[in-house]
């Protein structure tokens, strides 16, 4: 029955990637999913999912509510390893690597690919600590170089300025959009390689919003960006390739750009012209 | 009318207001009672000198008015009294007239109709003793070496004069005898305990035993030069006493070595009294007991309470911390968690006495008697470990309070939010490291709520206790100069079982009496001040963490 399914939605990434640019460097894919499959205990969630995120670019995950495109993004990193009751079939490479293999560190997996949620999680702890927390689990105790780290992360989540002179300060004290940025920089402080960003805006208002987004415009020159958004504005602002979930199955999945002005499937094009959901 | 009332929720608003009223007044009613009977009792009270007519003679009576009670006369006649018709009630006082080693006791109930005069003499003393309670009379002389050096009004100076010297020779005899000599005895118990464990393990040569007698004789010569300085002391504070006469005119010789102070109550005025109460109170907080425990300080039942209560916080934190961080962490949810659950939550109400017999048989007699087999061959058959103590009471408490500390933990821990623990699980952490840096720092105010609440039952409980290790009066404290300085296997003094021994045990319930609400009100004090110190860490540990709130 999968098999069947995967079969129908199986999209030709290459074809598409290539019709969108020609530089062949620019697109190599960075994370591959295969034919994955995830089960929330006998509720099947995840239907045979096929995609590649290249790299450096921003990939955004749209669809109604619980078409699965959290789920997707936190099988990436193996967030859902922690919710009971969940089986995962198929695999995900990073880099050429599956990151279900049995062999895979799940926390070094997690240093390459970090995560930003929905809603700002900073750590009870002063904005210093918070960005440092990453280095110190790793043993990195050195005060110059994690003064460093700091500084670079911050600069890097453009919360510089706003904090520098308070940077012992408890995070807590920090307003919601400076929160969310906050964490950004908590994430790339361990210098990722791929960011997964689970609606990191949803929580926050306009102007925060509007600098979560410029910030991940320049966060894409270092990083391969995955997105989950249910706000399409958001997804046709920032993002360079757009894949349209429903259901948790992958229906469509292009360059954002064609994505919205030519969708090939008429679910895509019932959903971003409003018609559903 | 009254159903649209019931309807509009007031009478249930003051049926809380009732409720939460009534638990207010008892608890300010039980606190006011035993600040009230407690604190007073170091005033000094009016000593006076009533004329009595007791069975047709007429007599002195010399006391402190204690209490007064009125009985109708129907009851009075049905328990002895002959009662005149005329007669309504009978009216009796109790008076404190000390003096036990002459009349044997040391109250009297007086009949109002039978006292011709009541007066305060100032000249009236009250001779505080190391023996026999209070003595209270007129001062006659004061002798030295048994000759009389003052007589009088004269005497009364010369008499504060010698008892302050004969104090400070006092209180360097006890130095001596406490720290000096049980230091050297302490020394001694040690070599004659390694003699024997180098005779048990066939290490004993002519080497060991010069060796250790070196030693031994090295603190016999120390010992015998105390002794010396101990008997030249001893020479001097018998040299003085002072002749006192009582209410009956005997007159009766006093050794200032048995006397603690003398004061005359009548002739003091308020501003002296409040001194002599302030001394007695330190007195109270800061000296040993004297007369089974009825009379001097109870600073050694303090010191034993707040001991125990801290080595059982730092046996319960752990162990309570490790199980409520499994129980919620790492263990499958399920029917044997819950069960264990159940278990715990049941081992919270199982009555302390159970645990104080649990305590005595596993911990003294098995694990303490095992010990003693293992550890300490060389002090058999006196047991060590075996025998009731301080370790054991501390754990028998931390057992019965561990309930409370592993349910608040978990509560704590299931509070933490999720996307904490997400948060650091993305940045690379393992579930470990999210314990150890963020989840357990945040769960730290609950844990603390937890070790008030076991501190709060631990402080206060006694039936265990008494089991367990604590005894009515402990020679040594838990803690002292001698290596290894603190003594886990001695039995030491609580408040709680004070109260007790001194209200319930004691041989003189009467006298004891004002001493068991002072030391009630002490021990309630000293769980407060437990509390409060726990209490004021948890504030700050919230205000560190306060992200839980959201």
């Amino acid at each position: 029955m999968t098999a069947q399914r995967t079969s129908t939605h199986t999209i030709d990434m290459s074809s598409v990637l290539k019709s969108k640019t020609t530089n062949n460097d620019e697109t190599e894919a960075c994370l591959k999913v295969e034919n994955l499959n995830l089960f929330y205990g006998q509720k099947q969630a995840l239907h045979g999912i096929n995609m590649e995120m290249p790299k450096k670019k921003v990939t955004a995950y749209i669809g109604p509510s619980g078409c699965g495109k959290s789920t997707l993004l936190r099988c990436i990193n193996r967030m859902n390893d922690l919710v009971d009751n969940v089986t995962i079939d198929g695999n995900i490479l990073l880099d050429g690597e599956n990151i279900y293999d049995k062999s895979v560190n799940v926390a070094a997996l997690r240093r390459r690919v970090g995560m930003v949620f929905q809603k700002p999680n900073p750590f009870p702890k002063s904005i210093f600590e918070n960005v440092t927390y990453g280095l110190r689990i790793q043993g990195i105790n050195d005060k110059r170089m994690l003064e460093e780290t700091v500084e670079n992360a911050l600069r890097g989540a453009a919360l510089w300025d706003e904090v520098k002179d308070r940077l012992h300060d408890n995070a807590l004290g920090l307003s919601g959009g400076q929160q969310q940025r906050l964490v950004i920089a908590r994430a790339i402080a361990i210098e990722p390689e791929v960011l997964l960003l689970d609606e990191p805006a949803s929580a926050l208002d306009p102007i925060s919003t509007l600098k979560i987004e410029e910030l991940i415009n320049e966060l894409k020159e270092k990083y391969t960006i995955v997105i989950v958004t249910h706000n399409m504005q958001q997804a046709a602002r920032v993002s360079d390739y757009t894949a349209f979930m429903y259901m948790g199955e992958l229906i469509e999945m292009g360059a954002t750009s064609q994505l919205f002005t030519k969708p090939v499937k008429k679910q895509t094009e019932d959903y971003i012209t409003g018609r559903y959901g | 009318m009254i159903k649209l009332w019931f309807k509009s929720g007031a009478p249930w608003i003051w049926l809380n207001a009732a409720a939460v009223s009534v638990c207010l007044i008892m608890v300010i009613g039980v606190l006011g009672l035993i600040i009230g009977r407690g604190v007073g009792h170091f005033w000094p009270g009016q000593v006076s000198q009533f004329t009595y007519q007791d069975n047709g003679q007429v007599k002195t009576i010399i006391g402190e008015h204690i209490d007064s009670s009125v009985t109708p006369a129907a009851m009075a006649k049905s328990s002895g009294f002959t009662m005149a018709d005329n007669e309504e009630t009978l009216v009796q006082y109790l008076v404190k007239t000390g003096n036990r080693d002459v009349t044997g006791g040391d109250f009297r109930w007086l009949q109002e109709r039978n006292l011709q005069q009541q007066s305060t003499p100032e000249q009236l003393i009250v001779i505080e003793r190391r023996e026999w309670g209070n003595f209270y009379g007129e001062l006659v002389a004061v002798k030295e070496n048994g000759q009389i050096v003052a007589s009088g009004e004269q005497a009364k100076s010369v008499l504060q004069t010698k008892i302050a010297a004969v104090l400070a020779i006092h209180a360097e005899i006890n130095h001596l005898e406490k720290k000096q000599v049980g230091a050297i005895n302490y020394s001694l118990e040690q070599l004659r305990l390694e003699q024997k464990r180098l005779q048990i393990d066939n290490l004993w040569n002519p080497t060991e035993e010069k060796r250790l007698n070196d030693k031994k004789t090295n603190l016999d010569i120390e010992y015998k030069q105390y002794q010396t300085q101990l008997a030249k002391l001893y020479q001097q504070i018998r040299r003085d006493s002072l002749v006192a006469k009582t209410q009956d005119g005997v007159e009766l010789e006093i050794s200032l070595s048995k006397v603690v102070r003398v004061f005359q109550p009548n002739a003091m005025n308020v501003f002296e009294k409040a001194v002599h109460y302030g001394v007695k109170l330190f007195e109270f907080l800061a000296d040993d007991p004297r007369e089974a425990n009825t009379e001097g300080g109870i600073f050694p039942a303090i010191f034993g309470t707040v001991m125990m209560v801290m080595i059982m916080s730092i046996i319960v934190t752990p162990f309570g911390v490790i199980a409520a961080v499994y129980l919620r962490e790492y263990a499958k949810q399920g029917f044997i968690t819950r069960l264990i659950r159940i278990a715990v939550n049941n081992l919270a109400g199982v009555p302390s006495i159970v645990y104080g017999v649990f305590g005595l048989g596993f911990f003294v007699y098995i694990l303490g008697g095992n010990i003693d087999r293992l550890f300490f061959p060389e002090s058999a058959p006196a047991p060590v470990f075996g025998t009731p103590g301080l370790l054991w009471a501390s754990i028998t408490l931390a057992l019965m309070t561990l309930p409370v500390v592993i349910v608040s933990t978990e509560e704590g821990l299931a509070r933490i939010p999720k996307a904490i623990r997400e948060g650091s699980l993305a940045l690379g952490a393992t579930k470990l490291e999210t314990l150890w840096r963020t989840v357990l720092p945040m769960a730290s105010p609950a844990m603390m709520t937890g070790l008030i609440l076991a501190v709060a039952r631990a402080a206060g409980e006694v039936a265990p206790l008494m089991l367990v290790g604590v005894v009515k009066l402990a020679p040594t404290l838990p803690l002292d100069g001698n290596y290894p300085f603190l003594h886990l296997d001695r039995k030491f003094m609580h408040l709680g079982f004070h109260i007790y021994d001194v209200g319930f045990q004691s041989p003189n319930v009467e006298a004891a009496r004002p001493l068991v609400y002072a030391t009630a009100l002490l021990l309630v004090l000293v769980i407060v001040g437990l509390n409060l110190a726990a209490i004021l860490i948890r504030n700050h540990l919230r205000e560190k963490y306060r992200a839980l709130e959201g």
